[in-house]
């Protein structure tokens, strides 16, 4: 069996490769900005610009509001259905499911239609009620991601036992909440925390459409007008990527080694 | 008692995640998807729908379920392979863990900064197309290559489909046990016909299924093509994003019907990807 090592290195060397060219073309291309020598002017002019302070921030923000609404809805949503309510558990994972279904574009149309200057609920009229609707949008994207952690973290504790335990010791569901469930799924409430992040900083569609100023759209803007400044902001989002990516790594390895 | 605590409490669970969702996903997808059958005026009329039926429209789909199908069939394979190349342990357990890292990086590495990515490689004064040009002379732009059409979005797609495919399919490759195979091999089987008449059609409900998953993820993908081509590309969601910025159709109707249309699409994609996954579920299990 050990006469396959050959293909596998070839497949995962093209793989690599594939990969790996395009970050060293942006990250070359990044330093061309002054004339005939690599110089790192395109990420000072970047980090200078106070728009992209401003820009990032704001998406931060919106990233952390993002995880902490998501996280009171769901969390005792699926603690309830896991616990009280079984019957609802297709229903609502059908639900968490739907946003990978509607594509983002046609969701933030229909909150324009619904939220919009002439609707019930305008929300789109001011600025931090189209804050709120980017937020709640946002929320919806997460979705699919965030329920699935908070339930894998639900599994891998044994929920009605501390339940149980926690209630004839007098607790009330309040404190079950707080005490019990939340310490226990704290890794998988963190993972899905930052794949929110990642997926909540850089999201341009909705942002744009919702006229906000996201960290997104002004790449876009960026990449649009200048030349060397959207590769150092590239190479700015995938080491943010990354940073990311390898913190759930951490944590949910630290799940699974104990 | 017992009964109607239990029913308090779901109701307190279940009850804000419910509300949220029904205002914020259900309401205004559906209101969207009902003013696809209503004119201005919120009469009933199919004239929406008919109205999709125009070459540019038509055309858009096309454009949009090529692109798709194609990264989604291309990055399939090729995510494929590298969960077979990733499957035992003739891969050392560091490479496998970095491999499986990097595709979860480059999954998410969508949209904008992806974009810019391949402009600075494969555009016209791009890494790659300068170093084809000056040492090889390739002239890639020449020989009628160009990154702003349907091949240079295709190529770029795949930057985060396949390693979504790697990330999708691993758990059914890891299905496919060590014992089929030394069974299969005691009973004289090739390891060629281990994989054609064992792997093969064991794998094959989940790669169809993650191949769906992989063309509805690009079908509804705006801000790559945005920001790679501007509207030089005609897909959907650039013809609706034109359309909800300044109402290109001149017909916001008609943008409700456009949305309809999509999701019908991506809906199919996920049915069919959801029953494959059921039945792939069964048998493996």
């Amino acid at each position: 069996m050990k006469g396959g090592t050959l293909w596998r290195r070839i497949v995962l060397g093209v793989m690599g490769l594939y990969l790996f060219v395009p970050l060293l073309g942006v990250a070359e291309f990044s330093l061309r900005m002054r004339r005939g020598v690599y110089s790192f002017d395109a990420f000072a002019a970047v980090f200078a610009d106070g728009r992209f302070r401003e820009t990032f921030l704001y998406s931060s923000a919106l990233a952390v509001v993002t995880v902490v609404i998501g996280m009171v809805l769901i969390v005792p949503a699926a603690y309830a259905v896991r616990l009280y309510a079984p019957r609802l558990r297709a229903m609502v994972e059908f639900v968490t499911l739907l946003p990978l279904v509607v594509p983002a574009i046609v969701i933030v149309f229909g909150y324009m239609r619904l939220f919009g200057s002439q609707s019930w609920l305008p929300l789109t009229d001011t600025e931090i009620g189209s804050d709120a609707l980017l937020a709640f949008g946002y929320v919806i994207l997460a979705l699919p991601y965030l329920y699935r952690s908070v339930d894998a973290g639900l599994t891998s504790m044994d929920v009605r036992n501390l339940t149980e335990a926690a209630e004839s010791l007098g607790a009330r569901p309040w404190t079950i909440m707080l005490r019990v469930v939340l310490p226990n799924i704290r890794t998988a409430l963190l993972s899905g925390a930052f794949l929110t992040a990642a997926i909540v900083l850089g999201e341009f569609t909705f942002a744009s459409l919702l006229n906000r100023p996201g960290f997104g759209p002004y790449m876009q803007l960026l990449g649009a007008n200048r030349a060397y400044e959207p590769a150092a902001l590239s190479l700015v989002a995938f080491a943010l990527t990354w940073g990311l990516m390898v913190l759930i790594g951490a944590f949910s390895g630290r799940r699974t080694g104990a | 008692m017992l009964v109607s605590r239990a029913g308090v409490l779901t109701a307190m669970g279940v009850g804000p995640f419910a509300l949220f969702a029904l205002l914020f996903l259900l309401l205004p997808t559906s209101n969207l998807l009902i003013g696809a059958f209503q004119d201005g005026d919120g009469t009933p009329t199919w004239a929406n729908i008919a109205g999709l039926l125009t070459p540019s429209v038509i055309a858009a789909f096309r454009v949009s379920i090529i692109v798709s199908a194609v990264s989604a069939v291309l990055g399939a394979a090729a995510g494929l392979a590298v969960a077979l190349a990733l499957r035992g342990d003739a891969i050392p357990q560091v490479i496998r863990q970095a491999v499986l890292t990097v595709s979860g990086v480059a999954s998410n590495f969508a949209g904008v900064p992806l974009a810019f990515a391949f402009l600075a490689t494969l555009g016209r004064t791009g890494l790659v197309t300068v170093i084809l040009k000056s040492w090889f002379g390739v002239d890639l732009y020449a020989s009628g290559f160009n990154l702003l059409s349907i091949v240079g979005l295709v190529f770029t797609y795949l930057y985060f489909q396949m390693p979504l495919m790697v990330l999708v399919i691993m758990p059914a490759v890891e299905g496919v046990k060590r014992d089929w195979a030394e069974a299969a091999a005691m009973l004289g089987a090739s390891p060629a016909q281990f994989m054609l008449r064992i792997v093969a059609p064991v794998l094959a409900p989940s790669v169809i299924g993650a191949a769906l998953l992989l063309f509805a993820n690009a079908f509804g993908a705006v801000a790559t093509a945005y920001a790679l081509t501007g509207s030089s590309v005609n897909l959907v969601t650039i013809l609706l994003f034109a359309q909800i910025r300044g109402d290109v159709l001149h017909d916001p109707n008609l943008g409700y019907a456009l949305a309809l249309g999509m999701v019908v699409v991506t809906g199919l994609c996920n049915v069919a990807y959801l029953r494959l996954r059921a039945f792939s579920d069964r048998r493996l299990r």
